[in-house]
């Protein structure tokens, strides 16, 4: 019941951040990439706050020998900087920049009950569903020309 | 257009970063929107229940807001026509799986553990959407 709770609590505090700064209104995040255009520098104040906060927090948390409600840190191990981030990072960049929309931004946004958001979140989890399997249906492929 | 505004703005990040804080000291886990979300879909993880909670909290958050506030004080705008929002929806899901993560996952955590990985993504995912939106409205015309 805790560990649910303080997850909770932790997304309520996410969603009110994203809400406050600005992030799950697409067309300000549009107007922060426009420099050529309407260049609204919000979008940097929102990314400086966030990291700051996030690697003073983290300095201390990550010193603990483990969170209050599991075992271990979770942390992410791959070290390389392989052809598929960065690939990704750049597809990813190309519907950001179409729609003014990233994950973080839009699932909030989902509780300001907005079509929009709805519709972007639909399609998007559906990306990701048909990217799992098409990693997945590589990786019987590899396993299969292996052997 | 939209309006300038640093403070709100950094407050807004400043939450984002104790949610991040949060979540790392209760459960060790990346506050990363793409991984909490992946974990979410098939094959179900198990250890869903508190994914479904984080995801429940920034759905509600905004709404609560509103509903404290008595009047919609989040401003929300989009002019980009229904067909582009499925577009880019897919092409965001695509393309945050395979680079495992978007802003929230590389742009703040990754950042913030000054991971190799994540400023490679964070520095492609930005540059990579700045150039769209000044193909989009710039030599295309916008929507």
């Amino acid at each position: 019941m805790i560990r649910t709770l303080s997850a909770l609590f932790a997304g309520l505090v996410f969603g009110a951040g994203i809400a406050i700064s600005g992030m799950a209104n697409p067309a300000k995040v549009l107007s922060f990439f426009d420099v050529a255009g309407v260049w609204d520098p919000s979008l940097a104040f929102v990314m400086g706050g966030a990291l700051i906060v996030t690697a003073i927090g983290y300095h201390f948390v990550l010193r603990r020998p483990q969170p209050l409600f599991d075992r271990t840190f979770h942390l992410p191990s791959a070290r390389n900087i392989d052809p598929a981030l960065i690939a990704g990072s750049a597809v990813f960049g190309v519907g950001w920049g179409i729609t003014g929309f990233c994950p973080g931004g839009a699932i909030p946004a989902l509780g300001l009950g907005e079509a929009d958001a709805l519709l972007f979140v639909g399609s998007m989890l559906g990306g990701i569903a048909a990217a799992r399997l098409a990693r997945h249906a590589m990786a019987v492929r590899t396993q299969s020309d292996a052997a | 257009m939209t309006e300038f505004t640093p403070l709100a703005s950094l407050l807004g990040g400043a939450l984002i970063g104790v949610a991040a804080v949060l979540l790392m000291a209760f459960h060790g886990r990346i506050a990363g929107m793409t991984g909490i979300l992946s974990g979410l879909l098939p094959p179900f993880s198990n250890d869903w229940t508190w994914r479904a909670a984080f995801i429940a909290g920034a759905i509600a958050a905004p709404a609560l807001i509103i509903a404290i506030a008595g009047e919609p004080v989040i401003p929300f705008e989009s002019a980009v026509p229904a067909p582009w929002l499925v577009i880019g929806g897919l092409i965001v899901g695509i393309g945050v799986y395979f680079g495992s993560g978007c802003t929230s996952g590389h742009g703040v955590c990754g950042l913030a553990r000054v991971s190799p990985r994540s400023i490679a993504a964070t520095l492609t995912f930005m540059a990579s959407t700045a150039l769209t939106v000044f193909i989009v409205r710039h030599l295309l015309g916008g929507f």
